[in-house]
């Protein structure tokens, strides 16, 4: 069984590599997506297979089973009736709900009971607040390309921003070194909270014509998030899936910001008097 | 931190390797398939889903409130996988249409 687990991992990973590679060449690139997403659903086939396989069928699984036929019509219908035009705010949607699973499992792993070490405690946070923020941000994304979201820009979400992005830091400290009179689970619900909030303010000010850039910022943040739960369960097709993203979003992003002829700090500082494209070209 | 370290070397060695390979392959993309790449790649990031499943199976099945969470997570993995996988095909099935005309 657990050869079967590995063949089928090396082979998925192998099939994102290429799927990545061909959608990167205009004439492979419905190849690589068929040839990725192919990879994908072994890869989950195999996972439900290794995980309940021998054990009688119980609850969980025909939740799971429940959750994945729903979500698979709710996928492809959404797809189906999206407009051209209406097209990157749903990648944003989808991105989200991929930041929503990873934070759901940084809960559940956390009602779980602890994990055994302070690296993987911190493994968990990470992965919880990257996928909680990606979450948040995309659906902000989303509502600016839907054009149900004005930009904000003020001193207070500044000010606010650096304050939650220190208290990531300084709760989970005060936590491990026992300071802090909670529990794990209020924490973990306190830190995710936070993180939803930052995610928020993270897109707010950024202006509407950048969002693309910003998806594609946040899709890199999934992946991330995505690598981190994989370190925590050991699962490598979780970790190079991530990474894969991570590496190749954070990369795309640049060459979007290039593409724009936008720096990449102008774009999230929300500044426009950078280098004019507001000026079209 | 150091003993994390000893304990998980090939890990460290596999996500940098994974790194450096991840914006190797698609290092040569050009401008018009931007959107797709970036929604197929979002695509990929739904592999979450696995960690979801994993985790499914080790809640208490009295664990109601865990349950929900749970059936909510997969929910939201598998719409990352499906949607994204099938509107990265629509999106290119429209360039595709293009190129004809």
């Amino acid at each position: 069984m657990i050869a079967l687990v590995n063949i089928s991992y090396l082979i998925a990973m192998l099939s994102f590599i290429l799927g990545l590679k061909f959608l990167s060449s205009p004439s492979k690139a419905k190849h690589g997506n068929i040839l990725a997403g192919t990879g994908m659903v072994l890869a989950v086939i195999v996972t439900l297979i290794s995980q309940f396989f021998g054990f009688s069928v119980s609850i969980n699984l025909l939740l799971i089973l429940l959750a994945i036929v729903t979500g698979t019509i709710v996928g492809k219908r959404m797809s189906d009736r999206v407009e051209m035009t209406a097209m990157p705010q749903l990648v944003s949607l989808f991105n989200a709900m991929g930041g929503g699973c990873a934070m759901l499992l940084g809960i559940m792993e956390a009602r779980l009971g602890t994990p055994p070490s302070s690296a993987s405690l911190i493994l968990l946070w990470s992965g919880l607040i990257i996928g909680a923020a990606s979450f948040s941000g995309s659906v902000i994304a989303y509502r600016k390309l839907a054009g149900k979201q004005k930009d904000k820009r003020t001193r207070m979400i500044m000010y606010v921003s650096r304050i939650l992005l220190v208290s990531f830091l300084v709760i989970p400290g005060l936590y491990l070194t026992n300071l802090l009179p909670l529990g794990l689970v209020s924490v973990t619900l306190i830190l995710s909270s936070l993180a939803l909030v930052y995610g928020i303010l993270f897109v707010l000010p950024i202006g509407g014509a950048d969002m693309p850039v910003v998806i594609s910022l946040l899709n890199s943040l999934t992946g991330i998030a995505t690598a981190l739960a994989g370190i925590l369960y050991n699962n490598t097709i979780m970790i190079a899936g991530g990474i894969f993203v991570g590496a190749a979003g954070i990369l795309l992003t640049l060459l979007m910001c290039n593409a724009m002829n936008r720096s990449i700090f102008a774009v999230i500082g929300g500044k426009f008097n950078g280098s004019g494209v507001s000026s079209g070209d | 931190m150091l003993e994390f370290f000893n304990e998980n070397q090939e890990m460290i060695y596999f996500l940098i390797l994974c790194t450096f390979l991840g914006i190797e392959i698609i290092a040569n993309v050009p401008a018009i398939l931007h959107t797709p790449l970036m929604s197929g790649a979002n695509a990929i990031s739904g592999v979450i889903l696995v960690g979801a499943i994993i985790i499914m199976q080790k809640i208490d099945p009295q664990d109601y409130v865990s349950l929900t969470i749970g059936t909510i997570s997969v929910f939201l993995g598998t719409l990352n996988i499906a949607g994204g996988f099938f509107v990265t095909g629509r999106m290119l099935s429209m360039f595709g249409n293009k190129k004809k005309k």
